[in-house]
């Protein structure tokens, strides 16, 4: 090509490279960006919408055979009780103050157990030491500390959190020493290659490629604490102070079973909400990494 | 003292030697000598290419070399210099862009901000990815990533780089296309190569030199210098005939084996 500026780099045959790259590009997987939000959150919402519509007609039914007639509500009287009950202050009051304890057990458990799990997996000692003793801790069932709880810290919200961060940072840490056991060899081999030691192998490869187990370890650790919780409000009840576990212990002493039915199902929409949290934050990671099965 | 230093010259910069190295895995009636006293100098800007069967010890030698693993006996010296890796797979981070996984080994070098964000960019353009440095590796092709990873072995500087059958799940187009870039890379810089292969006619076309190995232990059967002019083509006359030399060479030590 006389006269022509020189091509950026000297090829023996110019702009060959350039179109196989091309060509390579359009081999390339393709992202699926065009579905719409909308339209993937109507995907992941009818199903759950399908689910409750048989759990509502299954407990009609119920209440229709008359079975326990005089106690068991149907879905009507439980509907109407929820919503006077949401009128009221007093589920309000209640809701925020387990939230509060789920957020500050939950947190706690969280850097609780990320450095735990860090420490373990990274001090080989120690890992012997303590990590099958992490793995019994989360086969525990948490109800068990209660006791232990009450004598250390007395009817007081200390004993809940307590027992929330037994249940829960074990799950975390879990999570976390399995993400570092699992990380790819030959990315670690890559990392070494590159110069990476130490500190800096942890920071750059390690840890982001235990991202997705240290995820499921949090997702795992959740409803370990909101069962904690759960099991800790109803056994800690402290006076004037209330929460969702200490309405249904009043509805039980009531025998209010439109009221108690109604909490049930407060506690169940709270406790899937956070869970869908998790499972967001789970699907962006794998949709960054190319985990997605369509992909 | 009466120490007798038989031993050359300690080896320059960016030359890689092997001097009487073995390596066995396991021990006992178990052990399998992957590599059996093999002997190999490599010096500096040079490009070998080892070739073998499978199973003979090609991999192994190249993780000796890189210091990812320690040889059962024998002496392994890359002179010093700073040794890049590349793999059959891509091995990138996957939770970082293509100009990320580049960016990481400059940083790793102690790089500064402005200078890795540079450096970068200048290395996608030298594999022919600009504008797809924002991509995640998943969504490149396979011959893409596989120029990430050649880019990011660029970025470490190194003095020697370690090539373990990088373009051998590509398809044919693609590797020749690689070919063509590795030998322009090269070209442009002193660097020394030990690249593996079981294509003969790659290894015919990328090499200096070609250093053909036995299979189980491996060792070193013959050595064919590449007297070829460069460019060369994978498919032209001189790189087909001596490939054929090599092959028939190769062929007959598989039916020592056989036997």
């Amino acid at each position: 090509m006389p006269g022509n500026m020189p091509p950026p780099v000297d090829n023996s045959v110019p702009g060959y490279v350039e179109k196989l790259t091309w060509l390579e590009s359009l081999e390339a997987p393709s992202e699926q960006r065009s579905r719409r939000l909308a339209a993937r959150a109507w995907g992941g919402l009818w199903p759950i919408g399908l689910a409750v519509l048989i759990v509502l007609a299954v407990w009609q039914l119920i209440h229709l055979s008359g079975w326990k007639k005089a106690i068991f509500p149907g879905p009507g009287a439980t509907a109407s009780n929820l919503w006077h009950q949401l009128q009221t202050g007093l589920l309000w009051q209640a809701i925020a103050t387990t939230a509060q304890r789920a957020i500050i057990g939950f947190t706690l458990a969280v850097l609780i157990g990320a450095v735990v799990g860090a420490l373990v997996s990274r001090i080989r000692p120690l890992r012997a030491a303590v990590g099958s003793l992490i793995t019994g801790l989360q086969t525990l069932p948490s109800i068990a500390w209660f006791p232990f709880a009450i004598i250390l810290f007395g009817i007081t919200t200390q004993a809940i959190l307590f027992v929330i961060i037994l249940g829960a940072a074990p799950s975390v840490a879990n999570g976390l020493i399995s993400g570092v056991d699992y990380t790819p060899p030959l990315l670690l081999k890559a990392g070494k290659m590159m110069g990476l030691r130490r500190l800096s192998l942890y920071r750059y490869l390690i840890l982001p490629a235990s991202l997705p187990a240290f995820v499921a370890g949090l997702k795992q650790g959740w409803a370990f604490a909101w069962r904690s919780l759960m099991a800790g409000e109803l056994l800690v009840i402290i006076a004037n102070h209330p929460s969702l576990g200490v309405l249904l212990s009043t509805d039980q002493d009531q025998a209010d079973m439109s009221s108690a039915t109604a909490i049930i199902i407060v506690i169940l929409i709270l406790g899937i909400l956070v869970h869908a949290l998790f499972s967001l934050a789970d699907g962006a990671i794998r949709r960054r990494w190319g985990l997605t099965g369509s992909g | 003292m009466t120490v007798t230093k038989t031993r050359a010259a300690p080896p320059s910069q960016g030359s890689v030697r092997l001097t009487g190295v073995s390596k066995v895995f396991g021990r006992g009636s178990s052990a399998v000598r992957a590599l059996d006293n093999v002997s190999l100098e490599v010096p500096p800007g040079e490009f070998t290419c080892l070739i073998g069967a499978s199973g003979c010890g090609k991999s192994t030698l190249l993780s000796l070399v890189a210091g990812l693993e320690q040889p059962t006996s024998g002496e392994v010296s890359a002179g010093g210099g700073h040794v890049a890796f590349m793999f059959q797979e891509p091995a990138l981070f996957p939770w970082l862009t293509a100009a990320g996984n580049v960016e990481l080994a400059l940083r790793a070098r102690g790089l500064g901000k402005a200078e890795c964000r540079q450096r970068t960019k200048e290395l996608l353009d030298t594999v022919h990815l600009t504008g797809f440095g924002q991509k995640r590796p998943h969504q490149l092709s396979g011959g893409m990533r596989q120029r990430v990873a050649l880019a990011r072995a660029l970025a470490q500087d190194a003095d020697v780089l370690l090539m373990d059958e990088p373009f051998g799940a590509l398809d044919a187009m693609t590797r020749d296309v690689l070919h063509d870039e590795l030998d322009r890379i090269c070209a442009g810089r002193q660097l020394t190569v030990l690249f593996v292969t079981h294509n003969v006619r790659e290894a015919v076309r990328l090499g200096d030199r070609v250093v053909v190995l036995s299979s189980r232990p491996g060792r070193v059967i013959a050595e064919y210098g590449v007297p070829i002019e460069r460019p060369r083509r994978i498919d032209s006359a001189p790189v087909a005939e001596l490939a054929a030399q090599v092959t028939d060479r190769l062929r007959e030590e598989m039916g020592r084996d056989a036997r």
